[in-house]
C-alpha cells in the first residue's frame, strides 16, 4: 500500500463525527464541483496534505483535518467533488445528507472561477439547503488568463453570501477566507431564497405549504423542489410520513411536464441553470479566448492514432523511467551500504544480535531496493495526474473499456494502480454502477503496483533481461483483458457509459509535484518500512530458530513440485501477503546477497516475479476490497488469484524450461 | 413502378452510398439481386420523380427528398426490427427480413404508436440507430402524451449530436435515454435550448468531446446518440 496517504482520516460519513471533540469550536465543510481545488483550498487551510489532481472525482472519500485560528479550532472536512445534489451516485446523495442533516457551521463552495455558469448551478443547490455559505472564488489566475474578469462585489450582492477570490495553489486569498468563515460564524446571513420561472416558482410554493407539518431536518422549500424532481431519497421518506403530499407532487410534476414537454427533473434543472447563467451574465466579462495549449496538445493526445502513440509512450515512459532511474539510484546506494558493513548471516549467538542483524538488513534492503524505484515513479506519476492527461487516455480508450463492461473512466483507478492499489481501489468509487466498480476494483488488484515493479524489475529486468520484465507487464495487460471480459460475463448489474468533464491541461506546479511525492513517499517511511525492518528480524529469527524447513516443505508440494522453484520460496510468499516487496527483501535477507542470479535460475527467477505479481492482493488491499464490497467478494478475488497465479505459475514454469 | 420496389431502391441507395452520397450502380444491383441493366432503368425513372440524381458511369444519390423517405423507411424498418424482437418475441435471425417485408405497409401513424409503446428506442437490435420522428416538437416524452393528435409543427433540422461535424454548433432539442442519465446530463449543463459545440468525435464509435457554457465534456458514442439538438452553423 505504498503511497496511501497516512495523514488522511478515513472516517466514514455515517459516523456522525461532527462534535467528535469537544474542543472543535468550528466545522467547516468545503463542497463543490469535482477539480475546482477543493483538494488545494482544503490543504492550504489544514496543512494536510491531500492529494491533488488534475482529474474529477479524485476526492471519493472524505477527508479531515484542523486548523487553529486566533485560539479557535476549526475541523475542516473536504467533501467529494459533485455537480448537482441528485442521486446519480452516492457521493452526491452523502453530501447533501451531511450538509442537511449534520449542519456544519459553515460551508465553503469552492468555485471555478473560470466555469462560473456551471459552478453557481451548484451553488444555487447549497443555498436551497441553506447552508450557512461562503464562496471561495478560486483558480482566479487561470479565469485571468482565459480573458475573464468577474465583480466580486456584485456576485456577493447578487448571492447575499460573502464572495473571497482566492488562488489556492499558490495560497492567495486563504487568509482573507479564513477571516471570512469566523466572520460568518459569528454574524450568519440569510441570503434571499432564489426564484424559478412561474410555472415552477407557483408549485414550489404549493408544496412548500402542504409540507408544513413535515420535520425531517432538510430545508421544506428544498424539500419541496426534490419532490418535484421525482427525488428517489426524498419521495420515499416523505411517502412514509404523508403519502398523501407525494401523490400532490406527482401531480404538480405532471403538470410541469405538460406545460415544457420534457422530465421534471430535466425542466428544474434547466431553469436552474437559467439562473445561474443571469447571474454570471451580471458578473463577469468575456474577451474572446482561446485555449491554445489544450487545443494543440489535444489535436495530439486525441488523434486517432497518434493519441495512442501516446499513451504507450507515456505509460511506457513512466515505466522506463521507473526502472533505469531506479537501477541508478540503486546501484549508488547498495555501493554505499557495502561499504559500511558486509552482509553476514548471523543465526547462532544471543537473540539479541540474531534480531539486530534481521533488522538492518531489512533496513538496507528497503532502502536499496525499494525507495530507489518508488520516489522517481511518484515523481511522474504526480506530474501525469496533476497535468490533466489522464482524462484524455479514459477518452481515447473508452470504446476498449467497453468490452470489459467499464467505460473510459476506470482506467484512472487502474494507471494509479501502478502506484498502490489502496488508493486505487478507493478511486473506483468514480465507476456510477456496483457492478462496474467491482469489476474495476478486481482488475486495479492484477495491475502490479510499485512493490511488485519492485520485485518485476529487482528479480526479472536486473538478472534475466530487460525484455523479459517487459514481457510480464504485457503478459499482464492481456490478463487483465481476458479476466476483465470474463468477470464482465459473470458479474450481474447493469453498465452505464461515459459522462465525463475534461479540464484544461496545466502545467503541474513542482510544489504541488514535491509535496504530493512527499506525501506518498512519507506514509512508505513511517508505515511500511517498520514492516520490513519487523519482518526481517522475525524471518532472521525463525531462521535461527530452525523452523524455516517445516514451514518450507510444507508448501514444498507446490513451491518446489509444481512451480520448480527453490524451498525457502514458501516462507517468502508467506510474508508476500502482508506486502508484496517482502518476497525480494526477504529473498535478500535468506540468501545474503542481493545478486539473485547466482541462487536461482532465469527461469525460476520469471516464475517467481510471475507468481508475485498476481498471487494475491496484499494485506491492505484485502482489507480495502473488504470495506467496499464485503468480505465475501474480497475473499473470492483473494482465492480466485491465488489459485489462478499458482496455476500460471506451474505453466509458465513448465514452458519456459523448454526453451531457456 | 410499386412503391414497396420504390422504398427498396431508396433504402439500398441509402445503405450503400459512401462520404460524397453516390452509390454505384454494380453494387445496388448486387445488393438487391438484380441485372445493373434493370437498376438503371429504375433510377432514372427514380429521378424523374426526384428522388434521386443519376450519372451514367459514376452512381446515383439522394435528392433531399429522396433521403427524408429512405429516412421514414429505415426508421420504419428499425422499429419494426424492435417491436418484432421485443414485443412478439420473434427469433432475432428472422427478425430483418420479417420488418423488410411489413416495412412498406405501416403507415406513419403505425410507426409512431410503436415508437410510443417502445418508449422511442434509441437503436435497433442490430445496434443501429434509429432516427427521431420528424415531428416539430419538444421532445419524446410530449410525444408520448400527445398520443393521436397529429402534429403539424414545423420541421426542424433536429439530428443526434453524434451526426454534428467538428467544430458545429449546435442547440440542444430534447435528450432521450433513462432518466438517470438524462438528469445526469442536464445536471452537467446540457439542457433543452442551450447551445453546444461538437469539439471532436473519437474513431470507431468513441466518445465524442462536446463544448457546452465553456466546460469541455467527454460523452460515450451510446450516450451522445441520444443527445438530439438542432444543427447550427459551422463555426
Ligand atoms: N492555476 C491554478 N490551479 C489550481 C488552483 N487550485 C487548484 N488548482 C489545480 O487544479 C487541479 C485540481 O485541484 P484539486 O485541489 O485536486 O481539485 P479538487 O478535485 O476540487 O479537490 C490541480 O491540478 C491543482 O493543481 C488555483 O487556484 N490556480
Amino acid at each position: 500500500m505504498i503511497g496511501f496517504p497516512g495523514t488522511r482520516s478515513t472516517s466514514s460519513f455515517s459516523s456522525s463525527s461532527k462534535r467528535g471533540c469537544k474542543d472543535v469550536d468550528l466545522v467547516v465543510a468545503l463542497a463543490g464541483n469535482a477539480n475546482v481545488g477543493k483538494s488545494a483550498v482544503f490543504n492550504q487551510l489544514t496543512g494536510v496534505d491531500q492529494i491533488v489532481g488534475n482529474w474529477p472525482g479524485k476526492t471519493v472519500e472524505r477527508a479531515e483535518g484542523t486548523l487553529q485560528y486566533h485560539g479557535r479550532t476549526i475541523r475542516v472536512i473536504d467533501l467529494p467533488g459533485i455537480y448537482s445534489f441528485s442521486t446519480y451516485s452516492m457521493e452526491e446523495l452523502v453530501s447533501r445528507d451531511f450538509i442537511a442533516l449534520e449542519r456544519p457551521d459553515i460551508v465553503v463552495n469552492v468555485v471555478d472561477a473560470s466555469a462560473l455558469e456551471r459552478n453557481l448551478f451548484f451553488t444555487v443547490q447549497l443555498l436551497e439547503l441553506e447552508a450557512n455559505l461562503i464562496v471561495a472564488l478560486n483558480q482566479i489566475d487561470l479565469m485571468e488568463k482565459k480573458g475573464i474578469s468577474i465583480d466580486y462585489k456584485k456576485l456577493e450582492e447578487i448571492l447575499g453570501v460573502p464572495v473571497v477570490p482566492t488562488v489556492a495553489t499558490k495560497g492567495k486569498g486563504i487568509s482573507e477566507l479564513t477571516e471570512g468563515i469566523v466572520g460568518l460564524a459569528d454574524h450568519r446571513r440569510v441570503p434571499p431564497a432564489i426564484r424559478y420561472g412561474r410555472e415552477v416558482e407557483d408549485r414550489i410554493e404549493s408544496l412548500v405549504s402542504l409540507l408544513d407539518k413535515i420535520e425531517i431536518g432538510y430545508p421544506r422549500r428544498w424539500l419541496a423542489i426534490k419532490l418535484l424532481e421525482r427525488d428517489e431519497a426524498i419521495t420515499k421518506h416523505i411517502a412514509a410520513t404523508d403519502p398523501r403530499i407525494v401523490r400532490a407532487a406527482e401531480d404538480l410534476a405532471k403538470e410541469i411536464e405538460r406545460i415544457h414537454g420534457e422530465p421534471s427533473g430535466v425542466v428544474i434543472s434547466a431553469e436552474r441553470y437559467k439562473i445561474a447563467d443571469e447571474i454570471a451574465r451580471e458578473v463577469q466579462m468575456i474577451r474572446t479566448y482561446e485555449d491554445t495549449l489544450t487545443d494543440r496538445l489535444d489535436r495530439i493526445a486525441l488523434h486517432p492514432v497518434l493519441g495512442y502513440v501516446a499513451i504507450v509512450a507515456v505509460i511506457g515512459g513512466l515505466l522506463a523511467w521507473t526502472f533505469i532511474v531506479g537501477a541508478w539510484i540503486s546501484g549508488i546506494l547498495s555501493l554505499a551500504f557495502n561499504s559500511i558493513e558486509q552482509f553476514e548471516p548471523v543465526v547462532s549467538g544471543p537473540i539479541g544480535d540474531i534480531l539486530w542483524n534481521g533488522a538492518f538488513t531489512g533496513f538496507v534492503a528497503g532502502v536499496t531496493l525499494v525507495i530507489p524505484y518508488v520516489l522517481p515513479f511518484y515523481i511522474i506519476l504526480a506530474v501525469i495526474e496533476n497535468s490533466g492527461y489522464l482524462t484524455r487516455i479514459s477518452l481515447m480508450l473508452d470504446r476498449g473499456m467497453h468490452k470489459l463492461g467499464l467505460h473510459g473512466k476506470a482506467i484512472i483507478p487502474l494507471i494509479l494502480g501502478y502506484g498502490c492499489n489502496v488508493p486505487a481501489c478507493f478511486s473506483c468509487r468514480i465507476m456510477e454502477t456496483p457492478k462496474q466498480k467491482l469489476i474495476a476494483a478486481f482488475l486495479v488488484t492484477l495491475v502490479p503496483c510499485t512493490a511488485r515493479t519492485v520485485v518485476i524489475l529487482g528479480l526479472v529486468a536486473a538478472f534475466v533481461g530487460v525484455w523479459w520484465a517487459v514481457g510480464l507487464y504485457v503478459l499482464d495487460i492481456i490478463l487483465i483483458i481476458i479476466l476483465g471480459r470474463i468477470a464482465f460475463k459473470i458479474i450481474p448489474g447493469e453498465s452505464v457509459g461515459l459522462i465525463m468533464e475534461m479540464p484544461s491541461y496545466h502545467v503541474p506546479s513542482a510544489k504541488v509535484v514535491l509535496k504530493q511525492t512527499w506525501a506518498r513517499t512519507k506514509s512508505l517511511l513511517w508505515i511500511v518500512f517498520p514492516a520490513y525492518i519487523i519482518g526481517s528480524a522475525v524471518l532472521q529469527a525463525i531462521y535461527a530458530a530452525g523452523w524455516l524447513n517445516p514451514v518450507n516443505s510444507v508448501l514444498g508440494a507446490i513451491t518446489v513440485d509444481w512451480l520448480g522453484l527453490p524451498a525457502v520460496v514458501g516462507i517468502l510468499l508467506i510474508f508476500g501477503i502482508v506486502r508484496k516487496e517482502l518476497t525480494i527483501l526477504m529473498l535478500a535477507v535468506i540468501f545474503q546477497t542481493t545478486d539473485f542470479a547466482e541462487v536461482m535460475s532465469p527461469v525460476q527467477l520469471i516464475v517467481l516475479a510471475l507468481v508475485t505479481m498476481i498471487y494475491i492482493p496484499c494485506l491492505a488491499t484485502i482489507l480495502s476490497l473488504a470495506k467496499e464490497f464485503g468480505w465475501r467478494k474480497a475473499s473470492a478475488i483473494t482465492v480466485f488469484e491465488v489459485a489462478f497465479s499458482i496455476f500460471l505459475g506451474g505453466i509458465a514454469f513448465r514452458l519456459l524450461s523448454l526453451i531457456m | 413502378m410499386p412503391k414497396e420496389h420504390v422504398e427498396e431502391y431508396l433504402e439500398a441507395v441509402f445503405d450503400i452510398a459512401g462520404k460524397d452520397g453516390t452509390a454505384k450502380t454494380s453494387k445496388v444491383a448486387k445488393k438487391l439481386q438484380n441485372t445493373p441493366a434493370s437498376v438503371t432503368e429504375v433510377f432514372q425513372s427514380m429521378a424523374r420523380n426526384g428522388l434521386v440524381q443519376y450519372e451514367p458511369y459514376k452512381g446515383v444519390s439522394l435528392t433531399a427528398k429522396g433521403a427524408e423517405a429512405a429516412i421514414k423507411i429505415k426508421r420504419k424498418h428499425r422499429l419494426l426490427e424492435v417491436f418484432l424482437a421485443k414485443v412478439l418475441q420473434l427469433a432475432p435471425e428472422k427478425v430483418h427480413d420479417e420488418a423488410c417485408r411489413m416495412e412498406h405497409c405501416v403507415s406513419d401513424e403505425v410507426s409512431d404508436a410503436i415508437c410510443r409503446l417502445l418508449n422511442a428506442p434509441a437503436r435497433c437490435p442490430g445496434g443501429e440507430l434509429i432516427y427521431p420522428c420528424e415531428k416539430g416538437i419538444e421532445s419524446c416524452m410530449e410525444c408520448q402524451r400527445t398520443a393521436g393528435r397529429s402534429s403539424s409543427g414545423a420541421k426542424r433540422d433536429i439530428v443526434p449530436i453524434t451526426d454534428l461535424k467538428p467544430c458545429q454548433k449546435g442547440t440542444i432539442a430534447f435528450l432521450r435515454g433513462s432518466q438517470k442519465v438524462i438528469q445526469r446530463l442536464s445536471d452537467l449543463g446540457l439542457t433543452p435550448g442551450t447551445e453546444v459545440t461538437l469539439r471532436r468525435k473519437t474513431p470507431m464509435a468513441g466518445p465524442i468531446e462536446v463544448c457546452v457554457r465553456r466546460t469541455s465534456l467527454a460523452v460515450g458514442h451510446e450516450i451522445a446518440d441520444n443527445i438530439f439538438v438542432e444543427a447550427l452553423g459551422a463555426c
